[in-house]
């Protein structure tokens, strides 16, 4: 049988320097993808460190409306958190899409952040994938790459990165509190977490070994601002998004959109910031030819391949669509 | 017809429900069994070629490994018998489909037989190989017979006459893809072989066609040979004869002298089971403009295995559901180097009758006439197909009692004009059949001298209620309840009897089951009721009541509606409503015949809206070989499900009247859907399953429809 260590951490210093002495080692969150990784093959950790006890398993509300949510907060603790619901919809509905409950039970805040992309051929070890095995080709350009990215690809990987819950954090603006090997802390946003795949597709995260996600702090929402994540996916339930969209907006008194967010799951590498789009909706009143015009922008840089081309079009139907309800709903309330 | 005394029709709670749910009941892998080792198959990354080099060093110098098999040290296998060459593992280098069993690891635990299987070094000669199923492939043929026994080719009348003088046609082409049956519990098999006799713990649905099977290719008598399947998590076909992992275990356990076991892995059932074969049916309607139909031309090209011809019945329905003179029904096979495909639940009628059901809703909306009412013309009077009458026929019942059910009167036909919101809402109807099996059967009855009785019978529950329906049709023809009877299934031992498939359980065996019954009853008088000492046993066979039975042509049908909703932004799909209504003879229990219904129509659902095996052809196997990849119905996809069944009394198909009805929910459900997608969106989807991108490739055209007609749909 495959042997390894397994060690329960008792706090965040013994993980750290745990995982730092070995190369092999690994960070254990609720395991739901890590487990299934290993079980695969593609994942072969000589040490696993579990730091799903570790007291990052708060949530504190503040009275300026931010939030810090620990590291080992489930997934379903935090999307059933009464705070959250009311002042982060969107990030309780993101984390409502995702998954199953079983699973969501176990699966913590920075196991979330740091899962793997399901991307078939990396799953599958007979076959060859530059994220896993670096220079050896991507078989998804020219085979199965129907739930695959469309932004922010390259010529070496078109993985998208499958987390819901990211894509709800960037448009909120988190930011992960982390801690590296040699104790200091240091914080990065959430949407620079990410690497783009380049010519290293291998590197997903800014992250060094030995780095440990410890918290993510969420600043208060703009006033008044509404939000809302909506997932596209083939089945209703316990599926991947083939495109998302968390968005939060507020709109002025005169009927212009003074805030908005978007950000966008299923079509990217990394959960993607909108940043296009919400550059040329900031000010303007949000009608739908407005709010298409923007749309397209942001995905003028996509690069489609044969099956996922749908996802072009659904992208920017999914961005006004979720827009146009939102301010509506605004309207009316 | 239900009186309080009798069991048959009374929703009797299923008999082993509360060993199942609370983990008593044991299934095939779990049977404790000492001395267990376990195997491991080492599946070709290949699709084409040959074995040239097996390196089993690493592997078996890992702790635990008993020994690596490979095709130059497995025993041999009797390949004389008369089973598909898919079971002749380990027999030879050559490799026909990508996954196939081209080594094994035994060892001593789970985990060392799996991590060796992984340390086993193969060197393959690949050939060029090709996946892909064409409708111009050049190499399809018409084979002799299909899986129904039919021809593969049928005309009568001539049709191409009779479309070119029709005034009304429609001519359109459907595909279904890939599907893979799924069933919860994975392929599962202990082989122990004993003093030249073999026992198998397997799970299948048929524990004596596993025996003879195995006795065939392990050159053993057949009574050397037991099967035991005592549970079995679900089939759908797949489970019907043993499959490569079983034949293997049995190798295995032939060599290390110990008792094996195996159970696949989900992504192993993707590659190692056999798959519904996909589809590309063309059909051509010609009609008179009053409805009547004049012209059927019904063609299904699928795909084969290089090993065994097999050919879905994809137009066997065709050949008698409507009262048209002139049919032409073709089915053409493709070899293409994959595993054989094999049966899935309502094998050929599932996705030819989404295609024939999908043509005639086309027609219907050519016409401008009323589905419903587009049917019931062309309700027949004998079988068009062999021109017998049929046993029963309530086909028409069944529509009009569904319209009524669902409100179909109040539908407007008009496609493409109903908004809800940002939602677009339509219904759609289809019809379902499928044929009425029943093989010979023998049943044993025993009464003891206290007044209880045991009832055995190689039948098998598959999960489909089938031990509390004989526990019915028992307790019903001694008169006695069903607590003072105990019922044994699933062992070959138990006598012949046919495999749970096909929906010929419940018609084969309870006739058995019956007629054993009703003889021990009779014998019992000559005791004036008093049970003898030693106790009385009736062994009852169906064979010559099956051959003195009218010749008459012998089906289930059901008419299924859907109502569904399609988002006008992003082209997403929703359910609302699914209702069917089924005429299947005498519903023998009713709690576990609603449950077959519900579960035959989620599936059609999903064949509907999601179930595709992406076939991958630069590898040669299926892109997408797990449950998040290859998405069946989740419960947030199921709407509001209604099954009804009509009171049918077919007295001319067996004595205890019930006529099989699992695979009939399944058919037909998937054009209901199509269908009402059309009704939504005013576009016809004709490709399976109707996922996000053709949804919106429907929803453009949609538009460019409503901007020609100068309307704005948004």
């Amino acid at each position: 049988m495959r042997e390894f260590a397994y060690v329960r951490a008792a706090d965040a210093a013994e993980a750290a320097a745990l995982v730092a002495e070995r190369p092999d080692a690994v960070y254990l969150g609720g395991g739901t993808n890590l487990v299934d990784l290993m079980k695969l093959g593609v994942a072969g950790p000589g040490l696993v460190v579990d730091v799903s006890r570790l007291d990052h398993d708060r949530i504190e509300h503040r009275a300026d409306g931010s939030a810090l949510i620990g590291a080992a907060v489930r997934n379903g603790e935090l999307a059933g958190d009464l705070g959250v619901r009311e002042r982060f919809p969107l990030l309780s509905q993101s984390l409502l899409a995702g998954a199953s409950g079983q699973l969501r039970t176990v699966a913590t805040v920075a196991g979330n952040l740091l899962q793997r992309t399901r991307c078939g051929y990396f799953q599958d070890v007979t076959k060859p994938c530059n994220k896993r095995e670096p220079g050896s080709g991507c078989p998804a350009i020219e085979g199965a790459h129907r739930d695959l990215a469309i932004l922010g690809t390259s010529e070496h990987c078109v993985a998208s990165h499958p987390s819901d819950m990211a894509v709800a954090l960037v448009a909120l603006d988190a930011v992960v509190r982390l801690r590296s090997a040699d104790g200091a802390t240091r914080t990065v946003p959430v949407e620079e977490l990410y690497v783009l795949p380049g010519d290293t597709p291998q590197r997903e995260t800014v992250l060094e070994h030995g780095d440990l996600i410890t918290a993510v702090e969420l600043p208060a929402p703009p006033p008044g601002a509404e939000m809302v994540y909506r997932k596209v996916r083939d089945r209703r339930s316990y599926a991947f998004a083939l495109v998302s969209v968390g968005a939060a907006v507020s709109v002025d008194e005169a009927g212009r959109l003074a805030d908005v967010r978007i950000a966008l799951g299923g079509v990217a590498p990394r959960p993607w910031r909108a940043r296009t789009a919400e550059e040329l909706l900031r000010g303007r009143r949000p009608d739908v030819a407005t709010l298409r015009e923007a749309a397209r922008a942001e995905l003028a840089a996509a690069r489609p391949l044969p099956d996922n081309a749908f996802k072009v079009d659904l992208t920017i139907d999914l961005i006004v669509a979720a827009i146009r309800d939102l301010v509506a709903r605004k309207d009316r309330a | 017809m239900t009186t309080v005394e009798q069991t048959i029709g009374a929703p009797l709670t299923r008999v082993d429900g509360p060993q199942k749910v609370t983990g008593e009941a044991l299934y095939s892998y779990e049977f404790p069994t000492p001395d267990i080792t376990y195997v491991w198959p080492v599946q070709s990354t290949i699709a084409r070629g040959r074995v040239t080099e097996v390196d089993a060093s690493a592997a078996l110098a890992l702790p635990g490994v008993l020994t690596v098999l490979d095709s130059g040290n497995a025993p041999r296998l009797n390949t004389d018998a008369e089973v598909s060459a898919d079971l002749f593992v380990l027999q030879s280098p050559e490799v026909a489909y990508h996954g196939q069993i081209v080594a094994a690891v035994v060892a001593t635990s789970l985990e060392s037989a799996r991590e060796a299987a992984a340390a086993v070094r193969l060197s393959y000669a690949p050939e060029p190989h090709d996946v892909v199923l064409r409708a111009d492939d050049e190499a399809a043929y018409v084979p002799e017979r299909v899986t129904d026994g039919g021809p593969g080719f049928e005309e009568r009348g001539d049709v191409e006459r009779a479309l070119a003088a029709a005034p009304v046609r429609t001519d359109a082409t459907y595909t279904t893809p890939v599907e893979h049956p799924s069933p919860m519990e994975p392929h599962a098999t202990i082989a122990s072989w004993q003093e030249g006799r073999l026992t198998l713990h397997d799970s299948n649905q048929g524990p004596r066609f596993a025996a003879q099977l195995m006795a065939g290719l392990f050159g053993l008598d057949l009574d050397a040979v037991e099967v035991v399947t005592e549970h079995v998590g679900g089939g759908f076909g797949s489970k019907g004869i043993p499959r490569s992992p079983a034949v293997l275990a049995v190798l295995a356990a032939q060599v290390v002298r110990r008792p094996v076991k195996i159970a696949l892995t989900r992504q192993q059932m993707f590659a190692l089971v056999p798959h519904r074969a996909p589809t590309i049916q063309r059909i051509r309607l010609g009609a008179e403009r009053d409805g009547r139909l004049t012209a059927i031309d019904h063609e299904s090209v699928q795909p084969r295995s290089r090993m065994l011809e097999f050919a879905d019945q994809t137009v066997s329905s065709t050949r008698m559901m409507y009262a048209a003179p002139d049919v032409r029904t073709t089915v053409k096979v493709a070899p293409l180097d994959i595993m054989t495909p094999a049966w899935f639940r309502a094998p050929g009628h599932t996705p030819g009758m989404f295609a024939l059901e999908s043509a005639i809703d086309e027609l219907a909306v050519e016409l401008g006439m009323d589905p419903i009412e587009l049917r019931i013309r062309n309700e027949p009077e004998l079988d068009p197909g062999t021109g017998k009458p049929f046993s029963s026929r309530s086909l028409v019942e069944c529509l009009r009692e569904g319209a009524e059910r669902f409100g179909w009167e109040r539908r407007d036909p008009a496609p493409g004009v109903r908004r809800e919101g940002r939602w677009l809402v339509g219904t759609g109807m289809a019809a379902s059949h499928h044929p009425d099996y029943t093989l010979p059967s023998t049943a044993t009855v025993r009464a003891e001298p206290d007044a209880t009785f045991v009832v055995r019978i190689g039948a098998v529950d598959i999960g489909t209620g089938a031990r509390t329906a004989l526990t019915q049709v028992a307790a019903d023809a001694l008169g006695v309840s069903p607590t003072r009877l105990r019922l044994e299934i699933g062992r070959a031992s138990l006598g012949v009897a046919p495999f749970a498939g096909g929906s010929m359980g419940t018609s084969s065996w309870g006739w058995a089951v019956h007629k054993a019954c009703r003889a021990l009853v009779e014998e019992m008088r000559g005791y004036a009721g008093v049970v003898p000492d030693g106790g009385l046993e009736v062994v009852a066979d169906t064979t010559e009541d099956l051959q003195e039975r009218a010749d008459l042509s012998r089906h289930t049908f059901g008419a299924q509606f859907a109502q569904v909703r399609v988002d006008a932004d992003t082209g997403e799909i929703r359910v609302d409503r699914m209702l069917g209504v089924f005429a299947a003879g005498r519903i023998l229990s009713p709690a576990t015949a609603r449950s077959q219904f519900l579960g035959a129509m989620t599936m059609g659902l999903s064949m509907a809206l999601l179930e595709v095996g992406e076939v991958d052809p630069a590898f040669g196997d299926f892109a997408n070989h797990d449950f998040a990849g290859y998405h069946i119905a989740a419960n947030a996809d199921v709407p509001k499900l209604e099954v009804h069944w009509l009171d049918e009394h077919d007295d001319r198909s067996n004595p205890v009247g019930g006529k099989g009805i699992g695979e009939l929910g399944i058919v037909g459900s998937a054009a209901a859907i199509a269908n009402a997608f059309h009704h939504a969106t005013g576009v016809r989807v004709r490709d399976l399953p109707i996922r996000i991108e053709r949804s919106r490739e429907a929803l453009r055209a949609m538009r460019d429809l409503a901007g020609e007609r100068g309307s704005g749909v948004r």
